[in-house]
């Protein structure tokens, strides 16, 4: 409602400004009014970002000791570096809005926050450092590219650079398949299984379908979220479908068949099951994953005692 | 030949496998930051690493009759044609490599991949200094190149040492643990192998022993500073440098090398 100020000049409401600036593609900031359920949609989806940046660490950190070649582990270090960089930069956003990381982390750890499910799969070869790149960080990059423009300025301005070195990543992973499609017998068999393993998984990374999913609706309305679950999915099956061709390999998806009305691929159902599953903590990895994220926690917590002891004592 | 390119394996050796025990705590450390930190030393050290060892690369192609004979492992001898970094980190065998016996201790607690990095870039950076000046313009080049980054290295661990050393009781006691751990493995880095003593007579290398007091003064400075005991001199467990190793490279070379031996003659 708007209220008449004594001069007659009409002052509007802190929730009109907040919409006005949303319609108007303004950003919000931090020192902003926002609606409560702005901002704690905001802070679950990023500190489930930063969640799923630091557990994604796991799966490729994995095989930092076994890459192949020198230059191989070189760059298999810099990419889960800068996973943990983006980790920081998402915890970061999400500490604008008052919630601190001890908090986030410590939601993370009791099971209250979620990360990214893809992460409860284990990487059982190298090729999956391949499929990891090209699968799951290419439909974290269709997620991601929208967020550029999402209405929160700290969220937005972090996901310009995340984006930014996540399609180097995407690169680097389809370049391993690449160069494994090219190799020996067993190298070929080693990329295809990998496709065949991450390829449901990574579809099932965009969320639940439309129909199903709780929060879409809000977070258009607010921008958040600039597209659909179903309209993301789509646009990463099309362009894998294509891409697959690159490498000699298949999706492992009979049902994958290219629609010439649709202009899209069609693709098989989704084992929602499997989804729902992975979710509530049944996935090949989910304790694996948590306890080795806990146990760091708490084998660090003398070093983060006696860093904290060391800068009081010497604080004068 | 057989001395510079041993001497070069050796500085090669030293940074790969001290880079790669570094790079196990890549997603495990204590908090993100230092997370990152680590990571990124470990990096630089890999980067060293390649230098090093794409230089000992191009020394074997063009002096193979004469340096053939020194790398018996059998995966190595299957090679044909020109050799490359990653033969030379793959396929050799234990007893082939040259680090000191310190890089590749197990990483332990923060405390000890701490100290164990200022020891080691504390001796890097003297030595690298001296390098500099190495009459072999590529070990010269590669040394400038590394001193920036070994700068940062020393830094960064020394003042976590002081930081654990002067932190909580548990810190401290962690740290005192670490030294226990480790100092008998330093008195190695200080006496020359042949190749060392050849290479530093050739002015190609620097014979290391006369770092030593200079080493000393730095660690002791520190040492001080994070109110930590200064060890005395004792007993020197060495080896490394000449290819006798502890029992711990070989469970890092089965874990690094695994892929390479298993797919020989593959690209990756």
């Amino acid at each position: 409602m708007n209220t008449a100020t004594e001069t007659g000049a009409i002052a509007l409401t802190p929730e009109q400004v907040f919409d006005s600036k949303v319609d108007q593609e303004i950003r919000i900031e931090p020192r902003d009014w926002m609606p409560d359920k702005y901002r704690q949609t905001l802070v679950r989806q990023i500190s489930q970002h930063a969640h799923s940046e630091i557990v994604g660490m796991l799966p490729e950190g994995n095989w930092i000791t076994r890459a192949p070649s020198l230059r191989r582990k070189a760059t298999l270090i810099a990419k889960v570096q800068d996973e943990a960089g983006h980790g920081l930069y998402l915890y970061s956003a999400a500490e604008t809005l008052g919630t601190s990381r001890t908090e986030m982390i410590e939601q993370l750890h009791n099971g209250k926050a979620k990360y990214s499910s893809i992460f409860n799969y284990p990487t059982i070869s190298w090729a999956d450092m391949g499929a990891i790149g090209w699968l799951v960080d290419g439909a974290a990059i269709m997620n991601q590219v929208p967020l550029c423009r999402t209405s929160y300025g700290p969220y937005a301005r972090a996901m310009v650079r995340i984006c930014k070195e996540e399609s180097f990543h995407q690169r680097q992973g389809f370049e391993i398949l690449l160069t494994l499609s090219r190799g020996t017998e067993a190298q070929r068999h080693m990329c295809q299984d990998s496709i065949n393993r991450w390829w449901w998984p990574s579809v099932m990374m965009f969320g639940p379908s439309d129909d199903a999913s709780p929060h879409t609706a809000q977070s258009m309305k607010w921008k958040i979220k600039r597209f659909t679950n179903d309209e993301l999915r789509q646009k990463f099956v099309d362009i894998c479908a294509e891409q697959v061709k690159l490498l000699g390999m298949t999706l492992p998806d009979p049902l994958l068949n290219w629609n010439e009305v649709r202009q899209h691929y069609d693709f098989g159902p989704i084992n929602w099951e499997e989804f729902w599953s992975v979710i509530s903590g049944n996935g090949p990895c989910n304790k694996e994953r948590l306890d080795a994220r806990v146990k760091a926690h708490e084998e660090g917590e003398w070093v983060r005692q006696a860093a904290n002891a060391y800068a009081k004592k010497h604080r004068q | 030949m057989n001395f510079e390119f041993l001497y070069t394996l050796h500085l090669a050796d030293n940074a790969l496998i001290l880079g790669h025990r570094n790079s196990e705590w890549t997603g495990h450390g204590p908090i993100l930051e230092q997370d990152i930190a680590i990571s990124n030393i470990a990096l630089d050290l890999i980067g060293q690493a390649r230098n090093f060892y794409q230089y000992a690369a191009t020394l074997y192609n063009g002096n193979k009759p004469e340096l053939n004979g020194l790398i018996k492992a059998p995966a190595f001898q299957q090679v044909t044609g020109e050799i490359d970094e990653d033969d030379l980190a793959y396929l050799r065998d234990a007893n082939e490599f040259y680090n000191c016996l310190l890089v590749e201790q197990s990483r332990g607690d923060w405390a000890k991949t701490i100290l164990r990095q200022f020891l080691f870039s504390s001796y890097q950076q003297l030595l690298f200094s001296r390098l500099e000046g190495s009459a072999d313009t590529t070990l010269s080049a590669i040394a400038e190149k590394s001193l920036k980054e070994i700068t940062y290295h020393v830094r960064w661990s020394g003042e976590w040492v002081i930081r654990l050393g002067d932190g909580t009781e548990e810190s401290r006691e962690r740290m005192i643990n670490a030294i226990d751990a480790l100092w008998k493995y330093t008195g190695e880095l200080f006496l020359s192998a042949p190749y060392e003593e050849e290479m530093a007579r050739r002015g190609g290398g620097f014979a290391p022993e006369s770092l030593k007091e200079e080493w000393l003064k730095k660690i002791t400075a520190t040492l001080e500073q994070a109110t930590l005991p200064i060890p005395k001199e004792g007993w020197i467990q060495q080896g490394g440098k000449q290819g006798i190793h502890t029992e711990q490279l070989g469970f890092l070379l089965a874990e690094m090398q695994y892929l390479q031996r298993t797919y020989p003659n593959s690209e990756w």
